[in-house]
């Protein structure tokens, strides 16, 4: 096992952002972790690459404990040249070109001449699909999805053993979107890289991902391959897939949507009378579910709940 | 009896919140120590990325020189226009000379010329790494193991010690030549006895005093913009703040360090 996360646990004050995270990964796979903004994925990311500590718990990389409550981030310095970031917006470094950009871990790193070093920046840009004439532009000049793939190839230039995605595609257009999985698989395939995807693309994650996590208010709700989540039963992940959540858009607590609810306890507490549904019909009716009252919106014609 | 517990209870809330701030303001001063010590701690490594260094030293520096020249020829000016006011009737004018020498060069140039460094410099620091914070560049250079420190601040905190001395100087004579063109103008005496007056008292030793504490402060602008840029939370509001903060709080540190610096030499 390449990765593996166990019990990882971690609060911002009283709010509990990561509760028992486990993963596992082996080496070569695509993870995807799906989950809605602000469900805990990205703090779930800084974990993996050490920019963050957890409270409990700990990661292992090939065996070797990496991260844990006690571990100092001078520590964790060794470990971080196995991974590889692209993050959500690039984060290149627009005082530099992109040249620059990729040279600049080269230089400090390596021991490659300036001829290597343009060679190897030649070969990063190829691999991303773009030209070498991009070396000497800004990160100014560059669209959405250049930038990303600029932030790409300079992740790859170390060439890292395991690469980390925050969001990759989520500013993206269709097209980009898909160029974008394609250089996701390319790398696997190419350079057998193991790769963690952290987003809310679904159609991206059937794509790349060999394994699927669903991460929600900081628990792990699925795991399993692309199949798996599609058979899911976990009405939560089944709304996450679909993007569908019309029968219960009336309830006022997100957090009633973390477990599956019987549909058959969703009753009008107070129906309305027949016939006067068509003049002064509610636009709502309160509901009762495990004792907590709601207010359900109603079909403004006929008074029911809608369908 | 509750009615009589609330005072109390208000006391001890805002006891405790004042008691907040002093601790806040504790561990600010350490990690603000700390960020210092590291910076200078860095400074050998500079030397391999000298071309970084030496950009900086163009744009803090050089550039600043337009803005430092206006402002230290109107100083010249108003210090010359106060005096001769101050001193009527009361003390000769064959004086004046030297003492627009001697405040200029201990107080008036180097503290004015590192306020408007502050103004220009430690809130483009400041807002440069909030900035790069909140569009994930220090975390990108975390992981690709490049110390934002020796990257970011070791450069520019020496572009600061170098360049700041630099417009003093600068300042010093420019405020001499706004003082002279006012004296020409405005003022009943000759050049020759305003010169005079100004090499009477002139001493080397002042000028020496003034690139030494300039350079302090050119280590106090680029620390504290540093320092409130890695604060900074938040996006555009958290960058105005952190500007805001860099160039007060290095206004409030040049003028302390200009007191120590003036009790130590005494």
């Amino acid at each position: 096992m390449l990765l593996e996360v166990r019990h990882l646990k971690k609060r911002f004050g009283n709010q509990v952002v990561l509760d028992d995270i486990n993963i596992n990964l082996d080496r070569g796979q695509v993870l995807c972790v799906l989950g809605q903004s602000g469900s805990g994925k990205t703090v779930l990311f800084r974990h993996i690459i050490g920019l963050l500590f957890p409270d409990g718990g700990e990661i292992r990389l090939d065996g070797q404990v990496v991260s844990t409550p006690t571990t100092k981030p001078a520590d964790f310095e060794k470990h971080r040249k196995r991974f590889g970031i692209l993050f959500q917006g690039a984060a290149l470094f627009d005082s530099m070109d992109v040249g620059e950009n990729l040279a600049f871990p080269l230089r400090e790193h390596t021991h490659l001449t300036t001829k290597e070093i343009s060679k190897t920046i030649g070969e990063a840009l190829e691999m991303v699909g773009l030209r070498e004439e991009f070396k000497s532009k800004m990160p100014s000049e560059l669209s959405g999805g250049m930038r990303s793939r600029v932030g790409l190839a300079r992740a790859i230039v170390m060439k890292p053993e395991i690469m980390l995605y925050d969001e990759p595609t989520s500013a993206l257009d269709p097209i980009m979107t898909d160029k974008i999985n394609d250089l996701i698989m390319s790398l696997r395939d190419r350079l057998k890289m193991t790769s963690i995807v952290i987003s809310h693309d679904i159609g991206s994650a059937y794509k790349v991902a060999d394994k699927i996590a669903m991460i929600h208010e900081g628990k792990i709700i699925f795991d399993g391959t692309p199949p798996e989540i599609r058979s899911s039963r976990n009405l939560y992940v089944q709304q996450f897939l679909r993007g569908y959540r019309e029968k219960f858009y009336a309830f006022s607590e997100e957090e009633k949507y973390a477990n599956p609810v019987d549909i058959s306890k969703i009753k009008p507490a107070r129906p309305p009378k027949k016939g006067a549904a068509q003049q002064n019909a509610p636009l709502s009716v309160p509901i009762d579910i495990a004792n907590k009252k709601f207010e359900m919106p109603v079909r403004a014609r006929t008074g029911e709940p809608p369908r | 009896m509750t009615a009589l517990l609330r005072p109390i209870a208000f006391i001890g809330r805002t006891v405790i919140a004042q008691l907040g701030k002093v601790r806040d303001f504790i561990l600010g001063t350490r990690e603000y120590g700390e960020l210092g010590f590291r910076t200078f701690s860095k400074m050998p490594l500079a030397v391999k990325n000298v071309d970084i260094t030496t950009s900086h030293m163009y744009t803090l520096g050089i550039e600043s020189i337009p803005l430092v020249t206006m402002i230290a020829i109107f100083l010249g000016s108003a210090t010359v226009t106060q005096a001769v006011y101050q001193m009527s009737g009361m003390i000769p004018l064959r004086y004046l000379g030297a003492l627009v020498c001697k405040t200029t060069i201990t107080e008036l140039a180097p503290v004015i010329t590192s306020m408007v460094f502050a103004g220009r410099v430690a809130t483009g620091i400041a807002a440069e790494i909030a900035s790069m914070k909140g569009s994930e560049q220090l975390d990108a250079m975390a992981v690709l193991r490049l110390d934002p420190i020796r990257y970011l601040i070791v450069p520019k905190a020496i572009a600061c010690i170098v360049m700041l001395p630099v417009l003093a100087v600068w300042a010093i004579l420019m405020s001499f030549v706004g003082a002279a063109v006012t004296v020409a103008i405005s003022v009943d005496m000759t050049m020759h006895t305003y010169l005079s007056g100004m090499k009477l008292f002139f001493n080397p030793n002042d000028v020496y005093m003034s690139v030494g504490k300039t350079a302090i402060f050119g280590a106090i602008v680029a620390i504290t913009g540093a320092y409130f840029g890695f604060k900074a939370k938040g996006g555009a509001e958290g960058v105005g703040n952190a500007t805001t903060k860099a160039v007060v709080t290095s206004a409030v540190l040049i003028l302390i360090f200009d007191f120590v610096v003036a009790v130590m030499v005494m």
